[in-house]
């Protein structure tokens, strides 16, 4: 059933009748589950959809992870499914509120009310030497917020990294945004991968990136 | 704040302050935290570890997030009038203690910073003591406007998601404020959010005496104060139309509205386009 490009944990499993992307654990927003796998909607989930596309995430279960970004916990709660130690960052309080939800029956989930772009908020929380950042922010400097909380990440860890382009400038050419982006990555981050996310999410570009 | 000191983990102190540290700590880097706890006792393995920072994390999170939910707009009313008397009581106070500690020292320098060196020293005598005690007073009323600008920072996008979002967590705070609350600004139309702040100005406009002011408080944006003089007036007017929706969103609905965020950026975009097009226009007229 594993593929090269999947880590342990996640698997194409028959849902509902089709062959979904999906994880074990407890169900979260109303996904279709069959024997206890829970269907990944690569459409609602940028990392979901850097798997369908194959993306060498370099994941391959029971990382450490700090996730930035994780909105109501739609993502992070499948990530917690097959890494370790999950640590997730929001912002928002509604959202929040869901995810606190999501990690209740998680063990290994940590919820954070933080803001992305202040790490020291939260470096006396999450640990040092993660595995992998997994980043789907929609804000302003999406870049930038990778490369402040680099300092959480070990010298051969992976940042899985979705940058929306209307975040950044709606009026600018996504090619273009997505060029500035990547050029204040490269200070700090080798770039593995890039690669559109157009299938699942509209003026999205996926990157793969480890630390220089 | 907690008294710990930069370098600490959250589980670093008394067992009943756990949670709030998850909240209100903070440290420069991160370092092997789950090793450290060990290490110190606080937990008798990784697993143990893991265990207790889930329990205390969600705990620490769940009350977080309903504490700033119950943050409502009075409470930020009352935060940036605060964070105003704190910062304006302090500059005043500094010109005292400066002048003051002018007379008893060879080197102090005026301002918050002046009476930061003068706090420091080491005083001699009542008449040092109480100079130095004086620009301590200073110091802390500063760090008191600080605080309370975090506090701001915290609650605003949770008492107005897009509001703060489009014009920062300050100037959302000072609007509500202007306004008296977020309902009233909510009602008011664009052209009245455009110009609060500047009711000096409008009134000496509606009485016949002066132009009427293109805008308020707004002014402190960056997409009124950085377009150029002469198309301020119409980058006001996008901003203050947006920001009136943005408050009728937070206090009809409460969700976060993309669009209008996005609706934003391409009219400042056009406006500010002007401004390029005429100078492509003057160089091929040079040419």
């Amino acid at each position: 059933m594993s593929e090269p490009n999947l880590p342990a944990g996640v698997e194409r499993r028959e849902i509902g009748g089709e062959t979904r992307l999906a994880t074990r654990g407890p169900p979260v927003y109303g996904e279709p589950t069959a024997d206890g796998w829970r269907a990944w909607d690569p459409g609602r989930s940028k990392l979901g959809g850097m798997f369908e596309l194959g993306f060498e995430t370099g994941l391959s279960g029971g990382e450490t992870v700090l996730y930035l970004g994780a909105a109501s916990g739609t993502t992070v709660s499948h990530v917690a499914d097959f890494a370790g130690p999950t640590y997730a960052v929001e912002f928002a309080p509604r959202p929040a509120r869901d995810l606190v939800e999501a990690a209740e029956p998680r063990d290994r989930l940590f919820p954070l009310l933080k803001d992305a772009r202040t790490p020291k908020r939260y470096a006396h929380v999450v640990e040092s030497d993660v595995d992998a950042i997994v980043q789907d922010v929609a804000t302003r400097g999406q870049a930038e917020v990778a490369v402040r909380n680099a300092r959480f990440l070990a010298d051969d860890g992976r940042l899985l990294l979705a940058i929306k382009a209307r975040s950044e400038d709606v009026t600018v050419e996504p090619e273009t945004v997505f060029e500035g982006a990547l050029d204040r990555l490269r200070e700090t981050y080798e770039i593995l991968e890039t690669q559109r996310l157009d299938r699942f999410h509209e003026d999205h570009l996926g990157v793969v990136a480890t630390p220089k | 704040m907690t008294d710990t000191d930069d370098n600490a983990g959250w589980f670093a102190g008394d067992e009943s302050a756990l949670r709030a540290r998850i909240v209100d700590g903070e440290a420069d880097e991160p370092r092997d935290w789950p090793g450290l706890a060990v290490e110190s006792g606080f937990a008798d393995s990784r697993d143990d570890y893991y265990d207790r920072l889930h329990e205390t994390s969600v705990a620490a999170t769940r009350e977080a997030v309903r504490e700033r939910e119950r943050a409502d707009d009075q409470q930020l009313v009352h935060a940036v009038r605060a964070m105003d008397d704190c910062e304006r009581t302090a500059n005043e106070l500094a010109e005292r203690a400066a002048e003051w500690a002018g007379s008893l020292f060879d080197d102090a320098e005026p301002g918050i910073e002046g009476a930061r060196a003068v706090a420091d020293r080491e005083p001699t005598g009542e008449l040092e003591r109480r100079a130095v005690s004086l620009a301590a007073r200073v110091v802390d009323l500063a760090a008191e406007r600080d605080a309370l600008a975090e506090t701001i920072d915290r609650i605003a996008p949770a008492v107005a998601p897009n509001l703060a979002e489009m014009a920062g967590a300050e100037l959302a705070a000072r609007l509500i404020a202007l306004a008296g609350g977020l309902e009233p600004l909510a009602k008011k139309p664009s052209g009245t959010l455009q110009v609060l702040g500047a009711e000096d100005a409008l009134f000496a406009h509606l009485s016949g005496r002066a132009p009427s002011p293109k805008h308020g408080i707004i002014y402190t944006h960056e997409y009124v104060r950085n377009t150029r003089p002469e198309d301020r007036g119409s980058a006001s007017r996008a901003l203050a139309g947006k920001l009136t929706l943005a408050a009728r969103v937070d206090h009809y609905s409460g969700e976060r509205r993309e669009t209008l965020h996005e609706e934003l950026r391409e009219r400042m975009a056009t406006i500010r386009a002007r401004a390029k097009d005429e100078s492509d226009a003057a160089a091929e007229g040079d040419a």
